[in-house]
């Protein structure tokens, strides 16, 4: 395994990426099987998914029957260890008081990141999506088109495999012909959403994610991924062919040992290690860029985790993929004399515009689900129907207050008890004996949970930048957090509530907590969803972005950011694939430009 | 504690593509390399301390109660604690009692844990059991764990239908958490109608007698 101590790495590597989550697995993907020689920095332990998943473990078998806690947030069995919205060591601090205005930031300390925990829902931004500003005079365009951005998704698409359907809905792209994997069938509580739907005007149709219902064609892809490359091309079909098709059991959040869905540590990571091109060295607290005295980058600077000792590596071009709230601060402490307010910042604008999405969810009992013959309702491990946003044109007309889309993620309703009552106890109340046991499967299934998961609009008063007291265990400077919400994401919260009350009422339930609550009262913090972007913006004026199309920062020719900060707006859209489609485009671009000498 | 594990390693169709059937042997290895050993009773395994189980615990083997923090019940309060689990969650119809599955370990291992949510429920739950077995003492001379089967349950009809107010908090308070219990293993899973967990070449959806039911169609044609 070219998973190498910080004293094993090599005297100068091509690119060195901080990162190994979507954006950074994408980086060493592309750029390794174009036969580039990438190190890659993890601040996380070594991770392996296939001998560490805990596939079709109980909850009994876990402590506390697998429920959530502080130390494993998802509950015990989720992929995700040594992270969560603590890290042990690594703190982070906010501006504001008052938990509304605060924001959680939560880091996965793995090789790998939050890809292996994720929910896999992988949406393409659609056109509209590029140029918010341009349609309603709010927030930022992007510097680049769909059209631009387009053969990337569906590249991403047939690299991870992702199940779906084309719809033909507003905005919402249909993928080329072939693309995307067979849809898994509707679940019960699926199907009585689509119906209710159908009722209200709310278009609820099958959800893409990333997870393989089929094998992979691997006679075929590595071919369209790879034309002129043979040796890509092999690396990637042995990489095909030991992915295993979904058997249709234990939920994503685990990770997947037969590596049915995409985490990077099962997709993207596999095809570079085998090239050779790469080495990964995991325990790596990134500090900060080191850069010469004409201003480029030369390397990093970082903390062996192990031995506590300050180590420098050096490469070419440097990428930075540690998310939002870490390539900011990784910039903003990478001081010198050419970069005295932090490194690519002569905009000032590195840590500003940081967005996540706009969470507001609701459950509902439902009677029709009382009672239901017992079924396997497991599927493909997370949603299989969503609703993607139906009113751009009452938008477009005024008739809204608020600018943005979301859309709707439905709930399983028949999942695996884990830990906690799988029926509330409000409907339990007073009951023991065999009563309590027919009362517990009568409404085990009735309830449906429904996610608003939206976009919110970049503000001046939700962005990072550096505490100027606390630091981390290593002596480092932390991050210090600016939240706010304007009224677009709060009414856009309150405009779901009713939504689900509709949808619950439509299909002759009842909200559970009464619903009737307000914006603010729903709206989850900032952070929650896990959407963090921005910080780090690309536009098309070195005045007033940090980055260019091309993830390539104005200041520093050979330094890009491949995470989510370069986003200058956050789509309904779950950003994954985004991120990774903008990552795979600018590694092509680094190669370019690269053999040009322009680097 | 029974355990199906090697059934949901099984192939389920004869059509299921050799490639897959040892992927799906390899995904199963880490955990048939733990064993499946039934829950010991409490207190077999050493306590590790007071703190909880770390950020990165071993994902991949089987717990059982008292091997991350140690346990609280003296052995009166785990007979009681017992005795109670088998008359909320008793053997019939659906599935074997509490006790079977061994629910009054995990209810000591839940009291004992140093998380906030169960540090909160420890304060209501053991002034509860004391004040319960107080209780029972005084209008039954005799533990809980003593009584007649008639006699224990006439104590539950009391405090859940209300007439004994001061104990309702504990008693729901047990309920839900033996229900948490219960239904997180797999005789719970066949009480409340959970299916899954099984590997499967296919996944056909809800099956018609459930569709029709609810009255909805599948719509996902493939």
């Amino acid at each position: 395994m070219p998973v190498i101590p910080a004293s094993e790495a090599k005297s100068e590597y091509d690119v060195i990426i901080v990162g190994s989550g979507a954006g950074g697995g994408q980086m060493a993907y592309t750029l390794t099987l174009a036969g580039v020689k990438c190190l890659m920095l993890e601040a996380g332990r070594d991770y392996d998914p296939v001998a560490e998943t805990p596939m079709f473990h109980t909850g009994a078998q876990a402590p506390l029957g697998g429920t959530s806690t502080p130390e494993k947030p998802f509950g015990f069995h989720d992929a995700t260890i040594d992270g969560g919205w603590e890290v042990p060591g690594e703190p982070y601090t906010q501006a504001n008081e008052d938990p509304n205005d605060q924001f959680m930031w939560w880091r996965a300390r793995m090789l790998g990141g939050r890809t292996n925990h994720w929910g896999r829902i992988s949406l393409r931004n659609g056109p509209y999506d590029f140029k918010p500003k341009s349609r309603d005079g709010l927030g930022f365009d992007w510097p680049v088109t769909y059209d631009e951005i387009d053969p990337y998704y569906t590249k991403v698409e047939r690299l991870i495999g992702v199940y779906g359907t084309n719809e033909g809905l507003e905005n919402t792209p249909d993928s080329p012909d072939g693309v995307l994997q067979p849809p898994p069938k509707g679940r019960i509580g699926d199907l009585l959403s689509q119906k209710a739907g159908k009722k209200i005007g709310v278009p609820i149709v099958p959800i893409h994610r990333a997870v393989l219902t089929k094998p992979q064609d691997a006679d075929t892809l590595p071919g369209l991924l790879h034309p002129d490359n043979e040796d890509a091309q092999k690396y990637v079909a042995d990489s095909m062919r030991s992915r295993a098709a979904c058997f249709w059991a234990t939920a994503c959040g685990r990770g997947c040992s037969i590596r049915a869905n995409y985490q990077s540590t099962t997709v993207h990571l596999p095809p570079a290690l085998a090239t050779g091109n790469l080495d990964i060295i995991p325990d790596a607290h990134a500090r900060e860029v080191i850069v010469n005295d004409e201003g480029k980058a030369t390397g990093v600077l970082f903390i062996d985790k192990n031995t506590g000792k300050e180590e420098r590596v050096k490469g070419k071009t440097v990428v930075l993929a540690a998310s939002s709230g870490e390539t900011v601060r990784i910039l903003l402490n990478s001081k010198s004399n050419q970069f005295p307010e932090g490194l690519a910042n002569r905009s000032g604008l590195v840590g500003k515009y940081i967005m996540d999405t706009v969470g507001s969810d609701l459950r509902g009992q439902i009677p029709a689900l009382e009672n239901l013959p017992p079924h396997n309702d497991d599927g493909a491990g997370g949603s299989h129907f969503y609703a993607p946003w139906w009113l751009y044109g009452d938008q477009k007309a005024g008739k809204m207050d608020f600018a943005r889309g979301y859309h709707i993620e439905i709930g399983g309703t028949r999942s695996m008890p884990r830990g906690t009552s799988p029926v509330p106890g409000q409907y339990l109340k007073g009951l023991y004996g065999t009563k309590l046991k027919e009362e517990a499967r009568r409404y085990y299934g009735s309830f449906i949970g429904f996610a608003c998961r939206g976009e919110m609009i970049p503000n001046e008063g939700s962005f990072a930048e550096l505490d100027p007291e606390v630091k981390d265990k290593w002596g480092i400077p932390v991050v210090k957090w600016h939240w706010e919400w304007s009224d677009h994401e709060l009414n856009m919260s309150e405009h779901a509530q009713r939504t689900f009350e509709e949808l619950i009422d439509a299909m002759g339930g009842t909200p559970m907590g009464g619903g009737g609550k307000s914006g603010r009262d729903t709206i989850l913090n900032g952070g929650k969803v896990i959407h963090e972007v921005g910080g780090a913006i690309m536009g098309d004026d070195a005045e007033k972005s940090v980055c260019n199309r091309w993830n390539q920062t104005w200041d520093v020719p050979n330094l890009f950011l491949c995470d989510g900060s370069p986003f200058p707006s956050n789509a309904d859209k779950n950003p994954t694939e985004t991120i990774m489609a903008l990552a795979w485009r600018c590694a092509d671009h680094l190669i370019e430009e690269s053999r040009k000498g322009n680097l | 504690m029974e355990s199906n594990m090697e059934d949901h390693n099984s192939p389920t169709s004869s059509r299921l593509p050799r490639r897959q059937v040892l992927q799906w042997f390899a995904a199963a290895a880490p955990v048939a390399a733990t064993g499946l050993p039934a829950l010991s009773p409490a207190r077999t395994a050493p306590a590790l301390g007071t703190k909880g189980y770390g950020t990165d615990p071993d994902l991949i083997k089987e717990y059982n109660p008292g091997d991350v923090w140690p346990l609280t019940f003296t052995d009166d309060q785990r007979k009681t604690v017992t005795a109670l689990s088998d008359i909320v969650l008793p053997a019939d119809e659906y599935g074997p009692a509490a006790s079977t599955v061994r629910v009054h370990d995990y209810l000591d291992e839940w009291v004992s844990a140093p998380y906030p949510n169960q540090q909160r429920d420890r304060k209501v739950f053991m002034p509860g059991l004391e004040k319960f077995e107080a209780w029972v003492k005084e209008n039954h001379s005799a533990p809980f764990a003593e009584l007649s089967a008639e006699q224990q349950t006439a104590v539950c009809e009391a405090i859940a239908t209300g007439k004994e107010k001061s104990l309702s908090a504990f008693f729901d308070k047990f309920v839900m958490l033996a229900c948490g219990a219960y239904y997180s293993t797999m005789e719970g899973w066949k009480a409340i109608g959970y299916v899954g967990n099984i590997a499967s070449v296919t996944f056909d959806g809800p099956p018609p007698e459930v569709l029709e039911k609810v009255g909805v169609e599948q719509t996902v044609e493939n």
